[in-house]
């Protein structure tokens, strides 16, 4: 029967979406990860509600009403059931509405740019735990992470500690990147001339994978880099480790870093210029460049009346 | 700028891709084959009739079937891309680095979603439409059977461009969508991303003229008695996609050409500097992109609603929901643009909002399935291979729609953005749902069309092979995007990943098996034609007016305008014991055929192909040219002529002997 | 539903007349719908134009602003020829009514000359603003008051030339209806861009010059 080989089949692929082994997806490391994941278990749970009985219908209707079979009913004129019609069009507007509204809840306390409140089920934040603030720079084709807070800075590798919150700061050099540890938060885009913010916790300690997940030239594929969560005092060492490199990043290593380069070498910086994510935000890291912020507030007052500028 | 660069521009011998093995071999496989397509043509004699009856055709069943030629053919190249993909994904993990560098590869993946969905599913969807949609309302053309054929050779010249690029410099390496900064001068200096421009620019005129051309006919050139609710379901369909077209195409047009406008005359549209945004491309490309998947399955959404009735001799279930399902999902796609870039950093309430506008899409949409099921229900099915196809589509495509609902919510959406989890989405829903119509409708349609039905042992052959490669090409992927694996990559480091995409390789394998078995289906159904001719005009049994005619019909398509009493015009004929005209006929008024079209998308091609180029020269004078040609086509007030009533008598005699025939 | 009833359709068992058009049965003509549609298309694109400026008509890039570089004066030359035109081609078309074709065609050529001037002037003032250093390149409000402008002044272009051929066909066929509906349509285009023109100036040039 044509009908059962295909009802098989959707069963098959159905199983193969919930297999949760090797799923980093649903085996998260980190609790902004962890909510998402149950997200789409919960989403698809209610989502099956529908279409299981649609598909075994299908099923069903194929194989009882085929040609052959002469004892089904057959009624060539029945084409309206206002009874039905109720039901095919308020039992998905109910589905719907559920998930509306988890949609909507979701979305603010899952939002990226809200601190996190909470480092896990039933542990939130104590009083007065500031989060790590960790700079990221999309560059061509790597990753640079600044910590204003050690005064280090990093290529390819970050690490943070476990348990606590940490908060990215993330722009880009020159083509939109995205940033994603899969382990441990959502992505969020990286862009030239913007930041953008996410919030995460990491709650195991481990090493995860991070990448851009947003196409950005020739050397995407190898634009990946580390994520270690550590315990505080590895966190210590890590932080001590680097700084004990003495290369500075300071705006000319920035500028040699910007050139577009693939399969880049982890590398630590033991000092960092203060300002410099902040001019790379804005970009006007090389020198006789205008920094955004001060153009946007330039234009802001710029358009103050025919006074201002005399005209040629 | 000597006269030289004027003419040529930045084109040189160095952008023959002499150097790249694979383009070598496919250009000299190509030039072999067109040398010998050419040269059969010319053995026998067929230029004459090819310009003549084909190339310069306003007619709407001609311009349909090229339609189709031109989405097939693409599809060829286009699925060669998806098996070079699939093998480098096979292949490329820790040290091997596969056989494509990643220049050659994001050419490919550009060049796979530009051309399926602009020149694959567009054009097939278009001459569908083109081809029944006069035939179901009882017209005998479209509105404006000129513009018909301009839109067609616009849509072929920029294929023409897109497999141009193949040979002559290179194609884009940014993706379909071509996002800003990276499809901007400063990070895409070379010609590809202008062959995009250009291509789509082209096709994209094509594309908003044929909207309007098929608005203007469904609105006003129905048959007496059928008011809008006595449609068929495709025609609305048709409506809804083509005001889609019309309110959608004008978007692309303009995002585009800011994007041209960045890159040849250094504005700040999008750029880094100078106060540019990016974001806003990708605000105005996908404000076009949504709508733009909505004009590709909804006719498909109707076809079904033709073949589920037909092969299972039963009205369509809930006739008048359907129809306002249909107008829901066409407004409600304008609402949802959003949600391809939850991930771009709007705050929490504009991202809710959008997700739940997006949800709510399904519910016309499930409404759609369920109609189709309770027409099913107390049916007589028969498994005819296009009811197989529309089988195929009800179980794969309610799963691409549920994982479609699954990214629909923000946060989910924040792990599963362009990951391969949506790569399996979007194919799960445009294969299922575009594609497997597409299929059916052919199979359907092609007596109509062509005159004979295709064979249905290759049909069901390919239908099995095209169903087990999907779920086999594209079930891994779903469980990859679980695994967090993002998309557009060439090379992989984790080994573990390397069995699901053998998997997808051979799924992709047995798709190309699907397609070699549809091909042969061509050829076996044209060597059979006699053994498979449809000789009443009505194979299936069908229930709307393009059955009442012969296969294929007449260039008139109707020797008297017919007057409709019901939804389902044919079948009530049938049923009343309508009985054909067999005298009586009369002079037909008919457009003439021109190649006035033909000629102008040639120099708008040549225009965009200067234009890549920087050949300013010619690119001034084919522009001007293309301008003179088209006052001169206004000039030509002599567009039509009569069929006599004598001809007319003689073809209906002759179908009227056939019938009689077919009877005995 | 059906609003014949079954199964016989007329007492004479005429199985054939109730299912078809009368012979002479002729399509109404969609060219006037046609055009509008097209319109509307291009209304979107005008859309998205104004859209972008208004996204990027406040980023200066450190330059000059609507305040500084819009003469006003000017502007208001500018929209009344462009407004007169319209009043000029309605004019025509009252002529066309009355099927007099040399003064449809008198009025044609007034329309034209104020398009003319409509564009003249605009050419002028980008000039101008070129040779000043106030160019498209200059900064992403520059960019877009160009696109947008630019676009407007590309259809008053279009229809201008669109309105010599109309001419020289009306010359040669006189007002036979194929012809009439051609100057329905170039009616209906330059009323539209009269339309987006006052957009233009009241979001570019009117609240441009506002801090």
């Amino acid at each position: 029967m044509p009908a059962f080989r295909l009802l098989r089949r959707a069963t098959v692929s159905a199983s193969l979406l919930l297999t949760g082994c090797g799923t980093v997806i649903f085996n998260a490391s980190g609790d902004v990860a962890r909510q998402q994941g149950n997200l789409i278990v919960h989403s698809t749970l209610l989502m099956l509600l529908v279409i299981v009985p649609v598909l075994a219908l299908t099923g069903f209707f194929a194989w009882r009403y085929r040609q052959s079979n002469r004892a089904a009913t057959y009624k060539p004129e029945w084409d309206h059931s206002t009874q039905l019609e109720l039901v095919i069009w308020i039992v998905p507007l109910l589905v719907i509405i559920a998930l509306g509204a988890i949609t909507w809840i979701s979305t603010h306390t899952l939002d990226p740019y809200r601190p996190i409140e909470r480092i896990e089920k039933g542990r939130s934040v104590a009083e007065g735990v500031e989060p790590l603030v960790i700079d990221v720079v999309a560059l061509d084709w790597k990753w640079l992470f600044i910590y204003p807070e050690q005064g280090i800075a990093t290529v390819n590798e970050a690490a943070a500690p476990v348990d606590r919150p940490i908060r990215f700061n993330i722009t880009a050099s020159s083509v939109m990147n995205s940033f994603f540890i899969p382990a441990v938060a959502g992505q969020i885009y990286a862009m030239p001339g913007m930041q953008t913010q996410l919030h995460a916790v990491v709650n195991e300690p481990g090493t995860y994978p991070g990448f851009s997940a947003n196409y950005s030239g020739a050397g995407f594929s190898h634009m990946r880099f580390a994520f270690r969560g550590l315990d505080a005092a590895g966190f210590d060492q890590w932080v001590a480790q680097a700084r004990s490199h003495s290369t500075p990043l300071d705006r000319p290593a920035y500028l040699q870093l910007e050139k577009p380069s693939e399969n880049a070498p982890v590398a630590f910086y033991g000092q960092v210029d203060g300002s410099l994510f902040d001019a790379v935000v804005n970009r006007c890291v090389a020198p006789g460049t205008t920094c955004m912020d001060q153009t946007m507030m330039h234009d802001m007052h710029a358009n103050g009346g025919a006074h201002d500028h005399a005209k040629k | 700028m000597n006269l030289s660069q004027l003419v040529f521009g930045r084109l040189s011998w160095d952008a023959l891709p002499l150097h790249v093995p694979i383009l070598l071999g496919t250009f000299i496989a190509v030039a072999v084959l067109g040398v010998a397509l050419l040269g059969a043509i010319t053995h026998f004699r067929l230029w004459g009739t090819l310009w003549r009856d084909w190339f310069t055709s306003i007619d709407h069943k001609k311009i349909g079937i090229m339609y189709m030629v031109l989405g097939l053919v693409m599809l060829l190249r286009g699925f060669a891309d998806a098996l070079m993909m699939r093998l480098q994904q096979a292949m490329a993990f820790g040290d091997n680095a596969g056989y494509l560098p990643p220049e050659h590869y994001d050419q490919i993946f550009t060049a796979h979603g530009v051309i399926m969905i602009f020149f694959v599913a567009m054009p097939l969807v278009t001459g569908l439409m083109n081809y029944l949609v006069p035939l179901q309302i009882g017209a005998r053309d479209v509105a404006f059977p000129f513009l018909n054929n301009f839109s067609f050779w616009m849509t072929t010249f920029g294929a023409v461009l897109v497999m141009a690029s193949l040979f002559i410099g290179e194609f884009a390496k940014t993706g379909w969508l071509a996002y800003p900064p990276l499809s901007g001068i400063d990070y895409s200096p070379d010609v590809g991303v202008d062959y995009y421009i250009w291509a789509l620019q082209i096709a994209g005129v094509g594309t908003l003229l044929s909207g309007v051309n098929l608005v203007a006919t469904i609105v006003k050139m129905r048959a007496p008695g059928m008011n809008l609710m006595k449609m068929p379901v495709f025609t609305w369909t048709a409506l809804c996609t083509n005001v889609l077209i019309v309110a959608a195409f004008p978007v692309l047009t303009a995002v585009l050409a800011l994007l041209s406008l960045d890159r040849y005359a250094g504005t700040h549209f999008f750029t880094n500097d100078g106060g540019g945004n990016a974001m806003m491309y990708v605000n105005l490309i996908w404000i076009w992109g949504h709508p733009e998947v909505y004009i590709l399955i909804l006719p498909l959404f109707g076809a079904f609603s033709e073949i589920v009735p037909t092969f299972t001799g039963k009205r369509l279930f809930g006739y008048t929901s359907m129809v306002y399902a249909t107008i829901v999902i066409t407004i409600l796609s304008y609402l949802v643009w959003l949600h391809h870039f939850f991930t771009m950093g709007s705050g929490a309430s504009v991202n809710s909002f959008f997700g739940i506008t997006t949800m709510i899409i399904s519910i016309p949409t499930g409404a759609k399935i369920f109609n189709w099921l309770f027409t099913m229900y107390r049916g007589r099915i028969r498994f005819e291979v296009p009811m197989l196809w529309t089988l195929g589509f009800m179980t794969t495509f309610v799963i691409g729609g549920m994982t479609g609902v699954m990214l629909a919510v923000p946060p989910a959406d924040f792990v599963l953005h362009n990951s391969l989890f949506l790569i399996a989405h979007f194919h799960n829903v445009i294969i299922g749902g575009v594609l497997f119509g597409l299929f059916a409708a052919i199979n359907y349609w092609a007596p109509k069309a062509l005159g004979f039905r295709l064979d249905p042992f290759w049909g069901k052959c390919s239908f099995w092979f095209w169903l087990v490669g999907f779920v086999l090409a594209f079930a891994p992927l779903y469980v990859l995007g679980f695994m967090g694996v993002t998309r557009r990559l060439s090379h992989f480091d984790d080994p573990s990943l390397q069995v699901w995409f053998v998997m997808a390789l051979v799924g992709a394998l047995l798709i190309l098996c699907g397609i070699a078995c549809m091909l042969i289906q061509f050829w076996v159904s044209w060597r059979r034609r006699e053994q498979l001719r449809d000789v009443t005009g009505d194979p299936w049994d069908g229930r709307t007016l393009e059955w009442s005619t012969s296969s294929p019909p007449p260039d008139y398509n109707f020797a008297f305008t017919p007057r409709v009493h019901d939804t389902d015009a044919w079948y009530d004929m049938k049923r009343r014991g309508y009985e054909r005209p067999t005298k009586g006929f009369t002079d037909i008024h008919m457009p003439k055929n021109t190649g006035a079209g033909f000629i102008i998308a040639a120099l708008c091609a040549l225009c965009g192909f200067a234009l890549i180029w920087h050949m300013w020269l010619v690119a001034g004078v084919s522009f001007a040219a293309m301008l003179v040609a088209v006052i001169m086509h206004t000039f030509n007030y002599n567009r039509d002529f009569h069929i006599p009533a004598e001809d007319v008598t003689r073809t209906e005699d002759a179908r009227t002997q056939a019938l009689a025939a077919a009877h005995v | 539903m059906s609003d014949l009833a079954l199964p016989v359709v007329s007492p004479s068992g005429d199985r054939t007349a109730p299912f078809l058009a009368r012979a002479d049965h002729h399509p109404e003509n969609g060219t006037l719908l046609g055009f509008w549609l097209y319109l509307m298309s291009d209304c979107l694109v005008f859309a998205c134009l104004f859209a972008t400026y208004g996204v990027l008509g406040r980023s200066y890039a450190g330059g000059a602003g609507g305040a500084q570089l819009f003469e006003l004066p000017l502007v208001a030359l500018n929209t009344s020829l462009l407004l007169l035109s319209s009043i000029t081609y309605g004019f025509a078309m009252l002529e066309m009514q009355r099927r007099r074709v040399r003064a449809t065609l008198v009025w044609l050529v007034i329309t034209g000359l104020f398009g003319l001037g409509f564009l003249g002037v605009e050419l002028y003032e980008f000039a101008h603003l070129i040779a000043e250093g106030h160019g498209p390149q200059r900064s992403a409000f520059l960019s877009s008051f160009f696109a947008l402008v630019g676009t407007h002044g590309l259809h008053v272009t279009f229809g201008i030339v669109w309105l010599v051929t109309l001419m020289a066909q009306v010359g040669r066929h006189g007002l036979i209806a194929e012809n009439r509906r051609r100057l329905a349509c170039l009616s209906m285009f330059w009323h539209f861009l009269d339309v987006v023109w006052i957009g233009v100036f009241t979001f570019v040039y009117l609240m441009g010059v506002l801090p």
